[in-house]
């Protein structure tokens, strides 16, 4: 492999990896504070504004870092990928530019508003700025995951007679089907994260029996959004995905799958570990005809192998794509999983005294990251070897004029700033946990008056 | 078409240099002026409910000359990869001196955020400076569309020049003074007592320099690219730019003594944009002239293409809209003096 072209793709994934930790919170609690603070509202109930208080608080330092990492992703496709600006700018930087001039703006000013304003706006007025930025960050959600399905999928465009891409149809574009699934489930797993933060720290309140009445909210809000939208998160959005994903990039689909030989009724493999040598996956654990089943919704449809396809076609990692995809979908079954259950014994009233469910809600934290890591890596590194699906390889579209080592100059930059960026991120989370949802002076008070 | 967005663009440009510039300013007195920690916060609480949305000024420009020009996006970006990469990691600094400075009352924690701000603001306009610089001077682009430069080579105008040479060292401090006095106005607007004192006094020490500098600057520029005349010369009405500069710095002389920091202000922002302006007027149509000419990137060679850049005239006139709209709403929220007691910071 070519060492520059090598660095380059190390440089976005790891900047574009470590970015997406954060936005990911950001849109889930976003449209969980909303809740919060219309139930707030409506009930006329402090405990909510001070639920809602409280995880604006943990918002806002997570926005911070969202933001930071987010400025070096919007230049990096003019530093590290050039000739793929050059090519597919006239298309995707539509998008590109949208995103900065209605989410970013919107969000950014009414950031403030909610953050330092609410005693200056009336409560109505605060609720709305706490929409608008439930709004400005979901609407940043779409404008990026359309420009990402371009690459997936590419729509609305035509070639000119310079070989570059230029817009042929807005609203093919914009509306790109892929774009469409692309984000329904992406946006689900962003809430998935959200509901899962929120019910850990509110089962480590319950734990450590501090805040209790503030964590019953956290883990009721946490759990019902959890358990809605990690059925969501499978059906139908997953599920559409992978029909999309049959339907586009077949090969990418047996990769995924490690379905090295094509046949009809092709088992689902849970499983295994693909042996690229042989061909094949050792070891498997295997539902017969499953995989015919969820793709062409028929036991003994005949599935497309990665033997019907060149090699020079075949995503370039397979093994990593592979278990990226099992390790999302073993997760997803397993939030499923957790969050029925507890919401059973939410439902039965039992869900605060159940101290081993507590255990595990507060210990599934990482999880959720860890999936819609993995997610992106299945669809980054499935995309491959194309940058643009079907119209330039990942190889031609890096700057050429950035040489290997000036690329892991800035590449080793960006780890000790990064690391330097998670420690201090994770210290000022960790001081809001301890510090509790209740202001600082209140909090004595409320401590003493719970220990009775 | 593609020259309205060159417009667009600049004008994009422009207003992040008037808005940013102002908490940039700010940042470049802040560890002199500001002395206390009360006063410190006072400074930070002005600028902190407005700086980001500055800076998405920043990104929506990229974003729009990515759109608009995406040639000239890949071939500046990467040609620039060094610097650019670096001002990448001042913004990121800069943020989080700003933002986790306020989240714990240790000294040597507020201590330490503080440098990062402050450091972090002066360096971004020297480099913003000599990123102008850059432009105007020319780079060594080749026939692909496509350079490289290092950081620095011997600071000489030469084949071989780097990121920094004399001349845009110069650029880079001309825009360091002229940031500086911008924030000064600002915080002399936004504060009263000593520290709105202090920041009056930082913008008359400014004065002087600024104007000294001004000239040279454009002396030097003539001296190296005596073709920024030539958009002059064809059309005269380029000349009211000069008149602007000039009379935004006799504003600037006469309103700050005065105590009117907001005419001050004003004149400040008026000088920025002229000197903006004008640079854009002379570059016109190039955006980004190469050393040998026939390998300039212009307008005609980096745009999008037309259907793409006549829808985009549609969006982009809403989105601006929005955005304009949102400023007038959060500063008329935060205006007035600075108060601490309420919210962060
Ligand atoms: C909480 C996170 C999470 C969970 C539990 C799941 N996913 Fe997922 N998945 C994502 C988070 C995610 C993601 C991060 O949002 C991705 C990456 C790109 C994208 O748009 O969504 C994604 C991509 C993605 C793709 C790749 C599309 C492509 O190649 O472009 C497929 C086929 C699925 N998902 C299918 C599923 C299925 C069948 C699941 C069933 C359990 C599932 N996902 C659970
Ligand atoms: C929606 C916005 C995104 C866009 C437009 C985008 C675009 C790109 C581009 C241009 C590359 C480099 C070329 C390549 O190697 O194919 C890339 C690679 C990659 N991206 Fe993304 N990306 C996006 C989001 C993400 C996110 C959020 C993650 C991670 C959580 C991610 C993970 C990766 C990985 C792992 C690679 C490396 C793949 C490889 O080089 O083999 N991407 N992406
Ligand atoms: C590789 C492509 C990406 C680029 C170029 C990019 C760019 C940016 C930038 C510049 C910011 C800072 C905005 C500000 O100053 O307010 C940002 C923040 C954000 N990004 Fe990304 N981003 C990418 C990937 C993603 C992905 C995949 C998502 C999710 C779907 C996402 C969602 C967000 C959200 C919601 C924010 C605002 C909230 C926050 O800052 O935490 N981004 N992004």
């Amino acid at each position: 492999m070519d060492s520059a072209l090598f660095v380059h793709r190390l440089h976005f994934a790891f900047t574009a990896t470590f970015h997406y930790l954060f936005p990911q919170l950001t849109m889930g609690l976003a449209l969980l504070i909303v809740v919060l603070k219309t139930i707030g509202l409506r009930r006329n109930d402090p405990m909510y504004h001070e639920a809602a208080r409280f995880w604006g608080r943990i918002f806002g330092i997570n926005f911070v870092l969202g933001v930071v990492t987010g400025i070096p992703m919007e230049f990096q496709f003019g530093t590290n990928w050039s000739h793929f600006s050059r090519f597919a700018g006239g298309v995707i930087g539509q998008t590109l530019a949208m995103e900065g001039m209605f989410a970013f703006f919107l969000e950014s000013a009414f950031l403030g508003l909610f953050l330092y304003g609410e005693k200056r706006l009336s409560p109505k007025a605060h609720w709305l700025s706490a929409v608008a930025v439930f709004v400005g960050s979901w609407l940043s959600g779409y404008f990026i995951i359309a420009t990402d399905a371009f690459m997936q999928h590419p729509i609305g465009y035509f070639t000119a007679a310079d070989g570059s891409l230029q817009l042929k149809s807005f609203w093919d574009f914009v509306l790109n089907p892929w774009a469409g699934w692309q984000y329904a489930h992406n946006m689900s797993g962003a809430a998935i994260t959200g509901a899962f933060i929120m019910t850990a720290v509110g089962a480590f309140y319950l734990l450590s029996g501090n805040w209790t009445a503030h964590a019953r909210i956290f883990v009721k809000a946490g759990v019902i959004a959890g358990c809605v939208f990690s059925v969501l998160q499978i059906f139908p959005t997953g599920d559409r995905q992978g029909k999309m994903v049959t339907e586009s990039q077949p090969v990418t689909l047996a990769a995924m799958e490690g379905l090295f030989q094509g046949r009809s009724g092709a088992p689902l493999v849970i499983v295994g570990q693909p042996n690229e040598q042989e061909g094949k996956i050792d070891n498997p654990l295997a539902v017969p005809g499953m995989l015919s089943m969820l793709t062409y919704r028929r036991w003994n449809a005949n599935v497309r192998g990665l033997d019907a396809f060149p090699k020079q076609d075949w995503p370039g990692n397979i093994p990593l794509l592979y278990y990226s995809y099992h390790i999302m979908v073993g997760l997803g079954t397993f939030f499923v999983a957790v969050m029925v259950v507890a919401l059973f014994l939410l439902w039965r009233g039992k869900l605060f005294e159940a101290r081993w469910m507590l255990w595990i809600l507060m210990l599934a934290a990482p999880f959720p990251y860890i999936a819609n890591t993995a997610g992106w890596m299945t669809a980054e590194l499935g995309r491959q070897p194309w940058l643009v699906y079907g119209l330039m390889r990942t190889e031609a579209g890096y700057s050429t004029v950035v040489s290997a080592g000036n690329g892991m100059f800035t590449l080793l930059g960006f780890m000790g700033i990064y690391t330097v960026l998670g420690i201090l991120f994770l210290f000022l989370i960790r001081r809001e946990i301890e510090q509790g949802p209740v202001s600082e002076a209140a909090s004595n008070l409320h401590r003493a008056t719970e220990a009775r | 078409m593609a020259s309205l967005w060159f417009c667009i663009v600049a004008v994009m440009i422009a207003t992040y240099v008037v808005l940013d510039g102002f908490d940039l300013g700010a940042g470049a007195i802040y560890l002199m002026a500001a002395k206390t920690n009360d006063e410190r916060r006072r400074v930070l609480r002005a600028i902190g409910p407005v700086w980001d949305g500055n800076e998405v000024w920043l990104l929506a420009a990229g974003g729009t000359l990515y759109f608009a020009f995406p040639q000239l996006y890949a071939s500046s970006f990467s040609g620039f990869y060094l610097p650019l990469t670096i001002v990448l990691w001042l913004l990121m600094l800069r943020a989080i001196g700003i933002e986790f400075r306020a989240h714990v009352e240790n000294p040597v924690w507020q201590d330490f955020f503080d440098v990062v701000f402050s450091v972090s603001s002066i360096l971004l306009a020297v480099f913003f400076g000599a990123a102008l610089g850059n432009v105007i001077r020319g780079v060594p682009l080749d026939a692909t569309g496509y350079f490289f430069e290092p950081l620095w080579t011997n600071f000489k105008l030469g084949p071989r020049t780097g990121i920094l040479d004399w001349y845009t060292v110069l650029t880079g401090v001309v825009a360091l003074v002229t940031l500086t006095a911008h924030g000064s106005y600002y915080v002399a607007l936004k504060t009263d007592e000593d520290l709105g004192r202090r920041a009056r006094g930082f913008a008359l020490l400014c004065w002087p320099v600024q104007f000294f500098l001004t000239f040279s600057t454009l002396v030097a520029t003539y001296f190296i690219r005596p073709e920024v005349m030539t958009n002059y010369g064809k059309h005269p009405i380029g000349l009211l730019v000069p008149i602007v500069v000039v009379a935004s710095l006799g504003v600037m002389l006469w309103a700050n003594p005065k105590g009117k920091e907001k005419l001050a202000f004003v004149a400040s922002s008026l000088y920025i944009t002229a000197m903006l302006v004008g640079a854009a007027f002379a570059l016109y149509p190039d955006v980004l002239p190469a050393r040998d000419r026939q390998h300039s990137l212009t307008i005609y060679n980096t745009a999008a293409g037309s259907h793409g850049l006549s829808v985009g005239l549609v969006w982009w006139t809403l989105g601006a809209a929005l955005a304009v709209a949102y400023f007038v709403f959060v500063y008329r929220m935060f205006r007035g003096k600075v108060v601490l007691g309420e919210g962060h910071y």
